[in-house]
């Protein structure tokens, strides 16, 4: 097969050391793809939905995560199939985009596949598959538009805010206290958001955690929490009214990048030296005192000496604090970073009503809060829980909804959850499928049995019989003409998702449907797998 | 077909029933492995450890047994790590909550198998455990006012803590010494200004308290033994060559009577330093780092005692105790605070000597030193006193106390059953369960000590029958008594941490369904 001949009829050989890879064609090799791919839909599948479960992951190092979250799940999976591989990066880029729905684009693009598979054993040819699938995909799009509702918010009206982080965070293991975990979420991205441009900078809400307490102690702070202690231990342990030196200089003699040396070869080069040295420090130390500042934060160490002089001048100061959290500082205190003592000047100082330390627990754990500051754009969600597992967890539950937050944000429609809206978009497309002539209206049908996938896992995942759970609701819609009829995983007692108050966000749906589509034509479009053999 | 693998070679992956089984079980056998320290008859384990030199440790201390564990199973390292956090948060019942953990998963082990759904579990659970904490709510006693009775509240609290320790025998002795000892911070959590110190010889009963502060080092020689009046300065610099902190500096010479001119003023550099500390007006130095021979001589001269090599922790205590300030730069004697203490001698304690502070002018900190036998039982003295201390220092913070002696496992198990009958639905098994699971920790105590549970516990149940009744295991006469009685005691707050961490970790294990283990890391052959 690797072998062709050139003009001459001499052989020659397009893939070298031919008996040591393994090579997949044609059908096969599209069978192989799919069925990876399915696999990797079907690891996710069971923890879709409120009722889904929780998977226990183990990293190299032994590590132990706990998690619900597709993104993460598949992350922390180490596959090794280049097929499973490119499912993973689909629920990626759907979390860099949408930050939720990580786990139902995946389920998605299995089912998509899971259809093809049964298309291309009809003899289909994939591409027309692919072509289908992408016009159906855009049938679903536009009928998303359709059914999706324009929701008015303001700064005082975020009851509809809540209820959709409420929906994204019910299928957490947070869901004990998920309307307090919605309101943080909710308050912090409204803290930061900057409504005229909806648009929200996540970086400016910081999301700490620590061991100890209880989730119900999960608190959102109007400033900044840094996991670091004063440098030196009998400094005050609260600042009011502070203002912020915010320096990326070491309290060190300066450092000049090229190179150079000082010779010392006499006894007074010996003294002079040292007196420079101890000036140095004083200086630096009495220009942060004369600009007013009365909290140094610095990026570097500094020297006991140092240390001391600014314990003794009262001066408090806190040292290794991050770059990150630095920035933060700066943007909340309205300060701005120095990197040079001679910058310093009052107007640079950051400000903050409270800084404090605080201390928890039996272990000798501190932490710095900076409150009240000049400027309240910046936020920190701090969370308590009983395990290391559960407060990996929540951060990543938060994540979620503050994602979904934002989206709102930056587009107010909301689609209903609950399957509902796959249901919906599954009849839209099966109806317009008739309409196409040729091999494609076969695709077409298939992808609306691919969307019934995901009311179809809800439901399992629910202890509800599925097919007969799926086809009731898909009657109730088309009977009603009502496209907020979904799965009832709670057991309310009513399937309209209206009064369940479980939405989702059009954008995030609209996006599942795209990339799902996508990766699974790509896939489709594979017909060769060459692999080095082991070894 | 040759679909190929989805994982890497030595990857697992467990699903559904088989995962749920790998963690139960899991969970459970550490379950059990703590299960017989529980309680007053509880007895210890001893680890060794894979190291060099395989050094034992014996101790009862769940926190501690489990932090020595290799485990693998990912279950099981969730109750690990909650023992820990609860070591963290109160100190103590690190035991009870990996107990209660393993008994709630044991229930739900039960429910599963006859097809309840995990998360109805879940979701009853939750409701018990909510109903849980508001019967011990209802049940607290707060003597915040009442100083007197504060006090021995704490002191009950201290004899039950420490009544399933090592230290059981003169558990009298050492409530004292820990209440003292708490009391003396005046409310704040701060653990550390208690500095406990530990010398093989003499027995457990030779411990003692001492209201100053004592420090495990030798005076330098030539230097005064006894100062009273003393003025400290407590300094963290380094006394041999100050360093050249100018980046780039080296020192260049061309003959040998250089470096000597050099050598000198190096020396001369020196002695001005030492000049300058000893111009503070004090007559004792006490300094992080080494202190060289030739500033010792210097302060020997002056008269100054110095004592060099301090740890940090000492240093940080040493300057809170004295009111001191930590100096690492010397020109303005007039502004650096000194500590003051009344009297500076050494002392022995056993065959060492060590410096003892007293009369010091913050009365937070304080010492205790411990005596024993052996250094494993030395060790083992200390955790259990620093189960005490925290458990102390918590409840200065939270006064509200209950009963112990499996008595708030009964209440909580009544409120919990009675909340099961009105509860409709299978949520009412799950609720069942999590009372049953409660029940099962007087159940271990009485076991562990060798009585009839099945007896005792039926009496106890009966007798909480009652309104307000006050009856729990006496594991000492073998039989149900009354707490209020006894004396025996316990923190709210550690209560309510481990029904709450116990009840997450639960919940937490109960919603995984699949187990995926990846391919562990290579370690690179060296050769």
């Amino acid at each position: 097969m690797a072998l062709a001949f050139d003009e001459f009829g001499r052989q020659f050989i397009i893939i070298r050391e031919q008996d040591q890879k393994s090579r997949l064609r044609g059908l096969d090799a599209q069978k192989s793809n799919i069925s990876a791919g399915k696999a990797v839909a079907r690891i996710l599948r069971t923890s879709l939905g409120p009722k889904g479960m929780d998977k226990i992951l183990q990293s190299p190092d032994g590590e132990v995560t706990i998690t619900n979250d597709g993104a993460t799940i598949l992350e922390q999976m180490d596959v090794d199939n280049q097929i499973a591989k490119l499912m993973v990066e689909l629920s990626r880029s759907q979390d860099y985009e949408i930050g939720d729905g990580t786990t139902g684009v995946v389920v998605m693009a299995g089912a998509l596949l899971e259809q093809a598979e049964k298309l291309l054993e009809r003899g289909i040819h994939p591409i027309r598959v692919a072509e289908g699938y992408e016009l159906a995909s855009r049938i679903a799009f536009e009928h998303l538009e359709h059914i999706a509702h324009k929701y008015e918010f303001g700064e005082t009206n975020v009851e509809s805010l809540i209820q959709t982080c409420m929906t994204t965070l019910s299928s957490k293991i947070v869901n004990r206290c998920k309307r307090s975990m919605a309101e943080i979420a909710v308050k912090a991205v409204l803290a930061v958001a900057d409504l005229e441009r909806k648009d929200v900078n996540l970086d400016l809400i910081k999301v700490e955690g620590k061991v100890g307490g209880k989730l119900e102690d999960t608190e959102l702070i109007y400033g900044i929490m840094v996991d670091k202690d004063m440098s030196h231990p009998q400094m005050p342990k609260q600042i009011e009214d502070a203002k912020i030196a915010i320096l990326t200089c070491p309290f060190e003699p300066p450092k000049p990048k090229t190179k150079h040396k000082v010779d010392i070869d006499s006894v007074e080069k010996f003294q002079t030296l040292r007196q420079q040295e101890q000036k140095y420090f004083d200086d630096m130390v009495q220009k942060c005192k004369d600009v007013g500042a009365t909290l140094v934060i610095c990026q570097w160490g500094f020297d006991d000496e140092a240390n001391h002089l600014l314990m003794h001048r009262n001066l408090p100061a806190v040292r290794w604090v991050g770059g990150v959290e630095l920035e933060l500082i700066a943007i909340a205190t309205g300060g701005r970073i120095v990197p040079r003592f001679q910058e310093l000047t009052p107007e640079k100082l950051g400000k903050a009503g409270l800084v404090r330390e605080k201390a928890f627990g039996t272990t000798k754990d501190r932490m710095i809060y900076i409150e009240h500051c000049a400027n309240s754009r910046a936020v920190t969600i701090f969370i308590r829980g009983g395990n290391k597992m559960m407060i990996e967890e929540t951060k990543r539950s938060l994540h979620d909804a503050l994602c979904v937050a934002r989206n709102l944000i930056r587009n107010n429609s909301i689609v209903y959850g609950g399957g509902s809206a796959e249901i919906s978009c599954s009849l839209a497309v099966e109806a317009a499928a008739d309409k196409y002539p040729g091999v494609e209206q076969y695709a077409i049908r298939a992808f609306a049995d691919a969307l019934d996938a995901i009311p179809m896992a809800l439901a399992e995942n629910s202890g509800l019989q599925p097919i007969e759970t799926l086809s009731a609701v898909k009657a109730q819609q088309i009977k009603e003409n009502n496209p907020c009829c979904g799965i009832d995983c709670n057991d309310v007692g009513t399937n309209d998702m209206r009064e369940q108050n479980v939405f989702e966000t059009l954008i995030g749906k609209q996006q599942q449907i795209l990339l799902s589509t996508q990766v699974v034509k790509m896939i489709l479009k594979i017909d060769d797998v060459i692999s080095p053999s082991e070894y | 077909m040759a679909t190929g693998s989805l994982f890497k070679d030595e990857a697992t992956e467990e699903k559904g029933e088989r995962a749920r089984m790998a963690s139960f079980i899991g969970a459970m056998a550490i379950a059990d492995l703590v299960k017989t320290t529980l309680g007053p008859k509880g007895m210890d384990k001893i680890l060794q450890s894979t190291g060099r030199g395989h050094s034992v440790t014996v101790t009862n201390d769940g926190a501690t047994i489990l932090k020595s564990l290799h485990i693998d199973n990912p279950a099981a390292k969730v109750l690990v790590d909650i023992s820990k956090v609860q070591d963290d948060e109160v100190g103590d019942g690190t035991t009870s909550v990996v107990v209660l953990a393993g008994e709630l998963l044991r229930e739900a082990e039960k429910l599963v198998n006859v097809k309840i759904h995990p998360m109805t579990i879940i979701s009853g659970y939750r409701m018990a455990a909510e109903c849980a904490r508001n019967a011990l709510l209802e049940k607290v006693v707060d003597n915040k006012l009442d100083a007197e009775k504060f006090k021995d509240d704490l002191m009950k609290i201290a004899m039950t803590t420490l009544s399933s320790k090592i230290l059981s025998q003169d558990k009298e002795h050492f409530a004292k010494l820990a209440v003292d000892a708490v009391m003396r911070l005046k409310g704040s959590t701060n653990l550390e200004s208690i500095q406990i110190i530990k010398k093989p010889g003499g027995s457990l009963t030779d411990s003692f308290l001492d209201e100053g502060f004592i420090l495990d080092k030798k005076i330098g020689v030539g230097q005064p033994k006894r100062i009273e009046n003393a003025k400290i300065l407590v300094a963290n610099t380094a006394m041999d060559t100050d360093k050249v902190k100018i980046y780039g500096a080296r020192v260049r010479v061309d003959s040998m009577a250089k470096v000597a001119e050099i050598e000198v003023a190096e020396k001369e550099k020196m002695r001005e330093k030492v000049q300058k500390i000893i111009n503070h007006g004090i007559n004792c130095f006490v300094n992080r780092q080494l202190i060289y021979n030739f500033p010792e001589e210097l302060f020997a001269d002056a008269g100054v005692l110095a004592i060099e090599h301090a740890d940090f922790d000492g240093i940080e205590r040493l300057g809170l105790v004295t009111g001191g300030e930590i100096a690492s730069t010397f020109d303005n004697p007039e502004s650096v605070k000194l500590g003051h203490c009344k009297l500076i001698e050494e002392i022995m304690i056993g065959e060492d000597k060590l410096i003892h502070f007293s009369g010091v002018a913050m009365g937070q900190a304080c010492t205790i030193v411990l005596r024993g036998a052996s250094p494993h039982m030395l060790d083992e003295a200390e955790r259990s006193l620093h189960d005490a201390l925290c458990v102390l220092s918590q409840t200065v913070n939270d006064s509200r106390v209950l009963f112990g002696g499996g008595w708030p496992e009964m209440v909580m198990a009544k409120a919990v059953d009675e909340l099961a009958r009105k509860t409709p639905g299978k949520r009412s098994h799950a609720i069942e369960a999590f009372s049953r699971a409660l029940i099962a920790i007087p159940t271990t105590i009485a076991d562990n000590a060798g009585l009839d549970s099945a007896e005792l516990i039926a009496q106890l149940r009966a007798e909480h029958h009652k309104e307000g009744s006050t009856a729990g295991i006496d594991v000492i006469s073998g039989s149900v008594g009354d707490m209020s009685e006894l004396g025996i005691s316990e923190a709210f707050k550690v209560k309510q941490a481990v029904l709450l961490s116990a009840t997450e970790a639960a919940e937490m294990i109960l919603r995984v369904d699949e187990i995926i283990t990846c391919a562990p890391r290579r370690r690179e052959d060296r050769m």
